[in-house]
């Protein structure tokens, strides 16, 4: 494991808000310092595990819908109980961050230190934009990150 | 996205009562005992349906695999879309198995079309589909079936005693995502595909890198062989009618004639004059059978049996020192074919990669008419067929698609009413650990034909 520090953005442009994770790695490229990686990943369980392979700190970012107001920022621990809700999938198609976290957990491969920033979405149907809330909660997440790289 | 669910999954390591392999299990002789098991979910299948057996004075009177997800209708959506649409249409059928739904439109429109594709081209097209065989057949034997034998209630359960195999698992699978991605454009729906072939070639360089992974890869690939075939086995065989493609000189998988063990051997534009669909009452997705003979059984297990001798050497080799020997007819061993398939796909892709040039242009021209196509291939669960009817103007006019998985929902639920009949026997919470794995057998598909599955077993 390197001292690397990894953003990693979730999430999928086609799902309207769920780009939120994307929209934020892509704000911080060419803004975070040279030991600062920005990736960007579909959510996929096994590309995760990749994703954050390596990296002593990793930030994931990935749209929620836990039911508060669209466009709240959450910062959660890996084991937060709604992240672990959120994942109980049970088909391989929804292998997921909860998954990931849980299997990286198994096979001690967890970067030391990671952090989920969840934005709130309330749109997330195929082919919707953005929605203006969510936006401005990518920004707010963008400068919350690099505040505390 | 991560969204809050009212699902409640099971916390907690191994499932209990239900340690391999069957003989240890608690046994109850209840067999004409009023018994009723019911499983609100089974996990790790890819989709979502229910599953109910009931069973009276010793005797199953019903095994139904439930599939209640709405139709989805792709075959509606594909009329009156250009042929080009075609592959990128119905790539978005299946996140797991997207090449397959490409080569198998690409190659219908080419037919419909009158159109020619082989050389590099169609060795890329192969190339291509090794990759989706690789990840898709891992993914199944590390993370989903292998917890069955092993006694775990996932695969990130299993993770934790077996960490060394898992991580095995994973980065075989990722080489598998990036064989697709490296010619496909990306891992999951791939969109570098075409009517004709490809928008872009690779150079000969671009592929150095990835024949050193496989190179790894296929050594991780007899490991896995190695490691499954030291699994336990229910005692479970039937006689069954498998059908597969079959080619004069390769183990199928973009093309050849269907045959099956009965002695079936048809061109695949005789396909629907042999096999039918119908709609039954408790399923969305349509049950196919084979005409005079009902039931029958696409996938590894039925390409195993009707191909061994177009394995390759290695593969041959791998086998029959597994154990297999060169037929196979218990589907709980399936597990193991899957793995001696996934060397087979690291030999083709090598054996591709040693003499790649690549071709002149990355598609072949065409002229657009009117026409029928049909094309079958080899999907990792199957046969998936496709055939299309073009209007003059390319634009098509009708479509039907077959997946593997609705082809194999008779001969499921044929597997689960004779392993119920056969292990009455056995409590509710083995018998129903190994109904669940029955059905994961056939690595079922459901999401292309409908999502989610419960068990539900009622004794009366």
């Amino acid at each position: 494991m390197t001292d690397c520090t990894r953003v990693i953005g979730v999430g999928n442009v086609n799902r309207g808000d769920d780009a939120a994770g994307l929209l934020v790695a892509r704000a911080l490229a060419g803004r975070v310092p040279p030991s600062v990686e920005i990736r960007e990943c579909s959510g996929d369980m096994s590309s995760l595990l990749e994703a954050w392979r390596g990296a002593s700190v990793a930030v994931v970012v990935d749209a929620m819908a836990s039911g508060l107001p669209a466009g709240t920022v959450h910062v959660l621990a890996p084991d937060a109980e709604v992240l672990h809700a959120a994942g109980a999938h049970w088909s391989n198609h929804g292998f997921g961050l909860a998954e990931a976290i849980e299997l990286g957990r198994a096979l001690h491969v967890l970067p030391r230190r990671l952090v989920v920033l969840g934005i709130e979405g309330e749109d997330f149907e195929t082919g919707a934009p953005v929605s203006t809330t969510v936006v401005h909660a990518v920004e707010r997440a963008a400068d919350l990150i690099l505040d505390t790289l | 996205m991560s969204a809050p669910t009212d699902r409640v999954r099971p916390r907690g390591g191994r499932k209990p009562a239900v340690p391999p392999p069957a003989p240890e299990r608690p046994i109850r002789p209840r067999a004409t005992q009023a018994r009723s098991i019911k499983v609100d979910v089974l996990a790790r299948v890819e989709g979502e349906g229910a599953l109910s057996v009931k069973v009276s004075r010793g005797v199953v009177t019903e095994a139904a695999l439930r599939i209640y997800e709405p139709p989805r209708f792709f075959e509606a959506f594909l009329r009156g879309r250009r042929f080009t649409e075609a592959p990128d249409i119905t790539a978005r059928i299946c996140g797991i198995c997207p090449v397959a739904y490409q080569m198998s439109a690409v190659q219908a429109m080419e037919a419909a079309l009158r159109t020619r594709v082989d050389g590099p081209l169609r060795d890329l097209r192969r190339l291509l589909y090794c990759g989706e065989w690789i990840e898709s057949h891992v993914l199944h034997i590390y993370l989903l079936h292998a917890p069955d034998f092993l006694g775990y209630e996932s695969g990130i359960h299993m993770a934790r005693d077996h960490a060394e195999a898992v991580n095995r698992g994973l980065q075989l699978k990722k080489v598998g995502n990036d064989l697709v991605t490296l010619l496909g454009g990306r891992e999951i729906h791939p969109i570098n595909v075409r009517v004709g072939g490809f928008y872009r070639v690779p150079e000969r360089s671009e592929l150095a890198a990835i024949t050193e992974r496989l190179k790894w890869a296929l050594d991780a690939a007899v490991a896995t062989v190695r490691w499954v075939s030291g699994f336990a086995f229910p005692d479970f065989e039937r006689p069954y009618d498998f059908v597969a493609l079959r080619h004069p000189s390769e183990y199928a998988v973009l093309s050849g004639t269907i045959v099956s063990s009965r002695g079936l051997d048809i061109p695949v534009a005789d396909y629907e004059q042999h096999f039918t669909e119908e709609h039954v009452a408790h399923s969305n997705a349509l049950h196919s059978s084979l005409a005079g003979h009902g039931a029958y059984f696409v996938g590894p297990l039925a390409r195993f049996n009707l191909n061994f001798d177009r394995l390759s050497e290695l593969a041959r080799d791998v086998a029959l020192d597994s154990g297999l020997g060169r037929t196979c007819h218990n589907p709980f061993k399936s597990i193991i074919v899957r793995a001696v398939e996934t060397v087979q796909a690291i030999d083709d892709a090598l054996r591709i990669l040693a003499s790649y040039e690549p071709p002149a242009e990355p598609a072949v021209p065409m002229t657009i008419g009117s026409g029928v196509g049909h094309a079958a291939t080899e999907a990792p669960r199957g046969i998936l067929y496709h055939r299309y009817r073009l209007g003059g103007d390319g634009v098509i006019a009708d479509a039907k698609i077959v997946p593997p998985t609705s082809q194999n929902q008779r001969a499921i639920e044929d597997d689960l009413r004779h392993f119920v009949e056969q292990h009455l026997e056995l409590d509710d919470a083995a018998l129903t650990w190994q109904c669940e794995q029955a059905v994961r057998n056939y690595d079922p598909c459901i999401s292309c034909a409908t999502h989610f599955l419960k068990l539900s077993v009622t004794r009366t």
